[in-house]
């Protein structure tokens, strides 16, 4: 007799599932609470930048409660807590927000559905990827309450700053970012594997490269980047914690004076190494930032315009091409570091190279739309703004890609304005539109779509108020790394350089990113509250969407397909093809022309029982 | 396996994928390995970056005939985990249990070895007094990583070392006979005293970090070998095509931890 499996407890099921749908559930709903906790940190440097010196009201009290006079007397933020958080603002936004939800979440969740595998190749190493993560981010929040605060030397952590900016404790905040880093590497490091093992073998029969959805190609991409650009900072961080704790001085070069004092190390290091290796990380980082969204905005795009991309073999090859030059264009950010303008002429050679691969995509994304009958839900709305903050964020990216423009806007709020451009109203509009898009799916219920299109309207006006202003600011010379927005710098002797206009813009764009903030009450409040009495998807398929996706059960059980799914066709295949359709899913081996079969997985999408 | 499993297969565990020839094992191990390699690759580039910029760069200053030694274990190694491997292919288990344990033993002699060689370090100082002079040697008894702090930290701290300088100047260390005379150094004048760390310049720096990288890798391959032939090897018995497919990835990975070996050894010990 077959022996029937009792259910998986709580514990197995929720918490240390190896479910590529759970793992990807844990993934967004951490990096969700991350991004908060992020946005909070940059709410609260707002307050120092637009009212310097000032008690911040409200938080001021909790912060002095929690951190101590020392970080914030009188609940005024002290310069190291303003540099605390300035670090840690990056750190929590690239490596335990944006990218454990474009890739933890996304990735895990919806590739092997869109390749129609049953689960990744490696669950229990997927569990795996997400603990990893989580203890790294546990790290890097606790780093917060020991003595000292934490890492403040810049996401970058720049040596030898990184190394002799806490002389008092011998264990500090850097070292916890340090160790919290090679933490959400591993993690990085088992994920990817996990990603590029899962495309190549599990892809479902008839399922061929060129007919696989452009986001799994994104993925793919990605992920490669992250396997083959994350070891050299992983290695750079081993450094730096050997320079930190056992004295050594790979990057501390010979007479280095600190506080009036030689410092007592060997000597002979290299500040420019931890550059080097940062940086060969950080750059292609920027890919793994934008891929994944690009991917989630492909899908969304062609669903809504219901006709084909617009040259899908482009996107692809552009992409491989991005993965590819993305290891080559690292010390455009090193400009001004002095390491020589013939090796500063190579990589502003590539870093123009590679705008042209981006150019393509975004160029393609937006002749998709040329044509179309486009539905404007909500997802699509998100989709759409992206193309143009995008756009914007990566044009005001080509000034820092020459090396002699790069002289004035290097460091200033012209380039927070460039790279939030590409990554929050870029990258994140994606991901709201990713997570419109795919909520039915993973619930069974679609989120409120008018809630949705003012989450949209407010976080567009609103974004776009935040940063725009930054790029006059940096234009002007204003520093970033500034601890009163400038305010010092223009009252000094200097002051008919002048900031005024800079100044006055400060409090504009603190109020705005205030306000961003509100923006998202409408989103989080509809998140939950759809949850439960959001409207219930009438099929397993409510966008009429052509990927294998849609050809699960409503949430997908364990297992996903409840047959094995068989592809017959390229991904985005929408056009009229018969009365009332317009579309012909990857999976039907049916002529067209047929109407279509009716599909009835998801007649009672949340009884259904996870198990089969 | 977890419970719920039994209505799931994934595919390719055991068997390779037709059109890519790998089962996903082997894939994985190959993906893992090329990030190893940028993360070795770094710490290479990082040597040459350090040793470039260097105005001076300490030469020879490791156990030539121990390095020479332990790369020979990770070759014989190297052998036998291959050996291992066609063992299980030939389906005699007993011969894969000999070459199987007989690999972890000589990773566990190539670990022996490099706690010598790393004890050696700890225990050569170098000491520099008020007056400008300075020697490398050993201190007398052998005290492992003494500093000048923690020599002033006991509660009777001593007045002087008896220090045993190296006789060839500056030269390599491990060499035990060939000590000048011996000097007495009262603890009042020393101004630096410590040992051939991490901290004594970038050379040692960058040889503890790969080396001591290298020999976690080790470790690892110990635990997971060393599983593979106890308690893991029962899988041969319920799975055996499966479990010869692992030994196959962990002789993949074992055959990168020599490979980087094999870079490392004329990269700190002879150039």
């Amino acid at each position: 007799m077959h022996d029937h499996h009792a259910p998986p407890g709580f514990w197995r099921r929720y918490i240390f599932s190896t479910d590529h749908k759970v793992v990807g559930i844990q993934y967004g709903l951490t990096a969700l609470v991350f991004l908060f906790i992020g946005y909070g940190l940059m709410a609260l440097m707002r307050w120092q930048l637009a009212y310097p010196g000032q008690p911040i009201p409200i938080f001021g009290k909790l912060l002095l409660a929690v951190l101590g006079p020392d970080l914030a007397d009188r609940g005024i933020m002290s310069p190291d807590l303003y540099n605390s958080f300035g670090a840690m603002h990056g750190t929590i936004m690239v490596f335990l927000a944006i990218v454990p939800l474009a890739v933890g979440a996304f990735g895990n969740y919806v590739v092997p559905l869109q390749i129609g595998a049953p689960d990744m190749a490696f669950p229990r190493l997927n569990m795996m990827s997400y603990w990893v993560y989580f203890v790294g981010g546990v790290i890097m929040l606790v780093s917060f309450f020991i003595p000292g605060g934490a890492a403040k030397s810049g996401w970058t952590s720049y040596s030898p700053l990184a190394t002799i900016a806490d002389p008092v404790h011998q264990i500090d905040g850097q070292t916890l970012w340090l160790i919290g880093m090679v933490f959400l590497i591993t993690s990085s490091l088992l994920g990817s594997i996990n990603i590029i093992t899962t495309i190549i073998q599990l892809r479902a029969r008839g399922l061929g490269w060129m007919r696989l959805p452009f986001f799994v190609w994104a993925q793919l991409v990605t992920a490669f980047i992250l396997l083959l650009a994350f070891p050299p900072l992983e290695a750079a961080g081993v450094l730096q914690l050997c320079d930190n704790l056992f004295g050594s001085s790979f990057f501390l070069p010979t007479g280095l004076v600190v506080g009036g004092r030689p410092l007592e190390v060997s000597g002979g290091g290299s500040p420019l190494l931890w550059q080097h290796l940062f940086w060969f990380l950080a750059h292609p980082e920027v890919y793994v930032l934008i891929l994944p969204a690009m991917g989630i905005v492909a899908e969304v795009l062609a669903n809504n315009t219901r006709k084909p991309l617009f040259g899908y073999k482009s996107l692809v090859y552009s992409a491989m091409a991005i993965g590819f030059i993305s290891f080559l264009v690292w010390a455009h950010h090193m400009y001004l570091t002095g390491m020589g303008t013939k090796i500063s002429t190579f990589f502003q050679t590539t870093t123009m190279l590679i705008s042209i691969p981006s150019v393509i995509i975004l160029t393609t994304l937006m002749l998709t739309l040329w044509g179309g009958s486009i539905r404007f839900n909500t997802p699509m709305l998100f989709a759409l703004a992206f193309l143009p903050m995008f756009g914007i964020g990566g044009l005001t990216g080509l000034p820092l890609g020459f090396s002699a423009t790069d002289i004035q806007l290097h460091d200033t709020y012209y380039v927070i304005g460039h790279f939030h451009y590409v990554v929050a109203p870029g990258t994140i509009f994606a991901l709201f539109a990713g997570i419109y898009y795919w909520y039915p799916k993973v619930t069974g219920r679609l989120m409120n779509d008018f809630w949705g299109k003012v989450h949209f309207a407010l976080s567009l006006v609103f974004m776009n108020l935040v940063f725009m202003p930054m790029f006059i600011q940096g234009l002007e010379g204003m520093h970033r790394r500034m601890y009163d927005g400038g305010a010092t710098y223009a009252a000094g002797p200097d002051v008919a350089y002048g900031l005024s206009l800079g100044l006055k813009l400060n409090i504009g764009i603190s109020h705005a990113a205030w306000l961003l903030g509100l923006a998202q009450v409408p989103f989080i409040v509809n998140f939950f509250w759809s949850l439960f009495r959001g409207r219930k998807v009438e099929s397993d398929n409510p966008w009429q969407a052509t990927t294998l996706e849609w050809a699960t059960p409503t949430p997908p059980p364990h297992g996903n397909f409840l047959e094995e799914p068989v592809v017959c066709r390229g991904p985005y295949e929408y056009g009229p093809v018969g009365p009332g359709r317009d579309f012909v899913p990857q999976h039907l081996s049916e002529s067209p022309l047929e109407p279509a079969p009716v599909h009835v997985h998801g007649r009672e999408p949340l009884t259904r029982p996870q198990l089969v | 396996m977890h419970a719920h499993a039994a209505s799931m297969t994934i595919p390719h565990t055991v068997t390779p994928r037709p059109d890519t020839g790998l089962y996903n094992a082997r894939l994985g191990i190959w993906l893992f390995l090329a990030s190893e390699v940028m993360l070795f690759g770094a710490l290479f580039s990082s040597y040459i970056l350090l040793r470039v910029g260097a105005s001076e760069w300490p030469q020879r200053q490791l156990s030539i005939p121990l390095g020479t030694l332990n790369t020979l274990v990770l070759i014989l190694s190297s052998i036998s985990v291959v050996m291992a491997w066609l063992a299980l292919k030939h389906k005699e288990f007993g011969r894969f249990k000999l070459w199987q344990g007989a690999t972890v033993l000589l990773a566990l002699l190539f670990l022996t070895v490099k706690a010598f060689e790393y004890h050696d370090k700890f225990t050569h100082y170098y000491v520099q007094t008020r007056d400008g002079r300075s020697w490398t040697g050993h201190l007398e008894g052998k005290p492992f990583n003494l500093t000048l702090a923690r020599l002033q930290a006991g509660a009777t701290p001593p007045t002087e070392i008896v220090f045993h300088p190296d006789a060839a100047g500056h030269g390599r260390t491990g060499g035990k006979t060939d000590h000048a005379e011996a000097l007495r150094l009262p603890v009042s004048e020393l101004v630096k005293l410590e040992a051939f760390g991490p901290w004594r310049n970038t050379f040692y720096a960058i040889y503890f970090v790969l080396t001591g990288l290298h020999a976690l890798h080790v470790i690892g391959g110990i635990l997971v070998l060393g599983y593979f032939w106890g308690p893991g090897s029962r899988m041969w018995f319920r799975e055996p095509e499966r479990f010869t497919n692992r030994i196959e990835v962990a002789g993949l990975y074992w055959h990168f931890v020599e490979l980087v070996w094999i870079f490392l050894f004329p990269t700190l010990y002879l150039l």
